[in-house]
């Protein structure tokens, strides 16, 4: 066997006992991105947030290097996974940095303070995600696109191995939402990350992912590079499109081929 | 920047400070009898003076200041942290009937055992006010995971609020009528009749909480951040949880048992307090939500006693005048 950094055995998934999705298998080296994908309602945030540790698994495991992730303590974890989440964060009187900063929690002492050394690491940590020109202003006062900018810093500051993202590109136009791929290719890089996240857009996941998890319903549909879930129909049949769907529109029908194709 | 907001948190803590140590004099010169500082000084110092000024300061005026002192501290930090834990400006201990809830608890043991000639203790009242606390807080919590409307939450608060008042009325009304004056007073909320011994107790669980909540304020801190990155960074949710609904109870029961319900003070102090210091940050706004709490009850309690004197307004009459137009900003705040 392969020395994966992260792995899930048999990983069953869901809410209250009830068991959403079952037989996750996945398997990524250190710096590999995986995107989860599916429609609507398929489990792509359930899954991540029970990789995250948000939620108890149903069954199997799941393992960062080969610690089983149920039996790490929370704040060890913290030192080694962070996540960006859909949810809107409400907080008051905070500035860009006071947000950044709340990554350091898992580092700092019993009252939170900050030393020297974290201080410098969210300077660091906004100068690599290109926030510093909006350190000090209001949390809530900047766009949607600067606020996901901050929350990826946060994570980062959190100085993680692996980021699970969940929808990370959703409310943000196209612009930003190259810009957030593009600075979180960049954090890979920089930072040797393992990333995984759920996209809406197949067309930047068949780009910025090296695996994809394809989520239906109770199971996994497949699993594998991009180069093997785009092709021939697959794509098609994830979503559940057919030719009908179409009434003949047939600009949309391209789209919806050209998408479910893979070219390099 | 960072010096700035230093200097603006001294700044801050010595203007409430001032507020404190201005207010607690006054109220301890001001009275049903007018007694100058230099009395004040006099009886303090340890000289000889007249005896009734001595017993007054003694054994009514400085109690009763201290208590203020620490209760309205303890209301104003029972305040913030259900705000903190509902995530709800205008959430607090009246709002929310765990008051109303301990008040109702506490006179139904103090009919029960002043009925049979029981003689009721300080401790005795903060438990059965805590138990009614519990009680009140745990049919909100119950309400809360049904509803995850906020102002649906303060609706089932303020109505828990008005069903244990009326069982009080009921309950008092019942009483003896020698009780019935004192239980009264103190089911509309009041000051007034606090003895040594009450402030001994009320320190000793105020000052203890306070201890246990600021401990608390760097896992309340990711708390404001939501669930999600709460646990991310490794807080035991379930833990803390059960840390803020214990402690909120406990300070709101020990308000009620000495004090019974005084409205708006955790509401608007929290709030002012927030503005004053310009952040939310648990660490800071624990210590100035408690000294602010106090300056705000020394100020209003001042007013209770002198606006009507000899006739005493009840403390929530006065809260409620300066406590309720802050509701209103907040709600004006969140539209805009």
């Amino acid at each position: 066997m392969k020395n994966y950094y992260f792995s899930t055995k048999k990983m069953c998934v869901g809410y209250d006992n009830k068991p959403l999705i079952k037989d996750i298998e996945i398997a990524l080296q250190e710096g590999e991105s995986l995107c989860l994908i599916g429609p609507n309602g398929a489990g792509k945030s359930t899954v991540l947030k029970s990789i995250a540790g948000q939620l108890r698994l149903l069954g199997g495991t799941a393992y960062i290097g080969k610690d089983d992730l149920s039996k790490i303590r929370a704040d060890e974890l913290a030192k080694r996974m962070s996540v960006v989440f859909t949810e809107k964060v409400k907080v008051e009187l905070k500035s860009c940095r006071d947000m950044v900063a709340t990554g350091r929690y898992p580092y700092t002492g019993w009252f939170g303070i900050l030393s020297e050394d974290d201080e410098r690491i969210v300077d660091e940590v906004m100068d690599l995600t290109h926030i510093t020109d909006i350190s000090e202003k209001d949390f809530h006062k900047i766009s949607d696109g600067q606020k996901q900018r901050v929350m990826l810093a946060r994570a980062i500051c959190q100085e993680p191995e692996i980021v699970i993202l969940d929808e990370p590109t959703s409310y943000l136009d196209i612009k930003y939402k190259l810009e957030f791929l593009l600075l979180l290719q960049e954090m890979r890089e920089k930072k040797g990350l393992t990333v995984i996240m759920s996209l809406h857009e197949l067309e930047l996941a068949k780009i910025v992912s090296d695996k994809i998890l394809c989520l239906r319903g109770e199971y996994v549909e497949r699993y594998g590079t991009p180069e093997e879930i785009f092709e021939s129909d697959f794509i098609q049949r994830l979503f559940n499109m057919n030719e009908k769907n179409f009434f003949g529109n047939e600009k949309l029908l391209a789209y919806m081929k050209q998408i479910g194709k893979y070219e390099r | 920047m960072q010096k700035n907001e230093k200097s603006r948190y001294i700044m801050a803590f010595f203007l409430l400070g001032a507020c404190v140590f201005l207010f607690f004099i006054l109220n301890i010169c001001i009275g049903s009898v007018r007694i100058a500082l230099p009395d004040v000084a006099r009886v303090f110092g340890g000289q000889k003076s007249n005896e009734t000024v001595t017993r007054i300061l003694w054994d009514i005026r400085l109690p009763r200041a201290t208590a203020v002192l620490i209760l309205g501290g303890a209301l104003s930090l029972a305040g913030y942290l259900l705000q903190t834990f509902f995530n709800n400006p205008i959430a607090g201990p009246f709002v929310l009937g765990i008051s109303s809830g301990a008040k109702m608890v506490v006179a139904l043991v103090m009919v029960f055992l002043m009925g049979r000639g029981v003689r009721v203790t300080s401790a005795s009242m903060i438990f059965a006010a805590f138990i009614g606390a519990m009680l009140s807080m745990g049919f909100v919590l119950l309400m809360s995971h049904r509803i995850h409307n906020m102002s649906m939450l303060v609706v089932s608060g303020v109505m828990i609020g008005y069903i244990c008042s009326a069982v009080t009325e009921l309950v008092v009304t019942f009483a003896d009528d020698a009780d019935i004056v004192n239980l009264h007073n103190w089911s509309r909320g009041s000051f007034s009749g606090m003895t040594w011994e009450s402030v001994r107790v009320m320190t000793v669980v105020v000052s203890a909480s306070f201890l246990a909540i600021f401990l608390m304020s760097k896992p309340l801190g990711a708390y404001q951040l939501g669930d999600a990155y709460a646990r991310n960074v490794g807080v035991n949710l379930q833990l803390l949880r059960v840390c803020i609904v214990i402690f909120s109870s406990i300070l709101s029961a020990c308000i009620v048992a000495f004090a019974g319900p005084i409205s708006f003070v955790g509401i608007a102090v929290p709030h002012l307090v927030k503005k004053l210091l310009n952040t939310a940050e648990p660490i800071r706004m624990i210590p100035a939500c408690f000294v602010g709490g106090s300056a705000f009850c020394l100020f209003c309690d001042l007013l209770a006693k002198t606006i009507l004197a000899p006739t005493e307004l009840s403390i929530s009459t006065v809260t409620a005048i300066f406590g309720a137009p802050v509701v209103l900003w907040i709600i004006k705040g969140r539209k805009a």
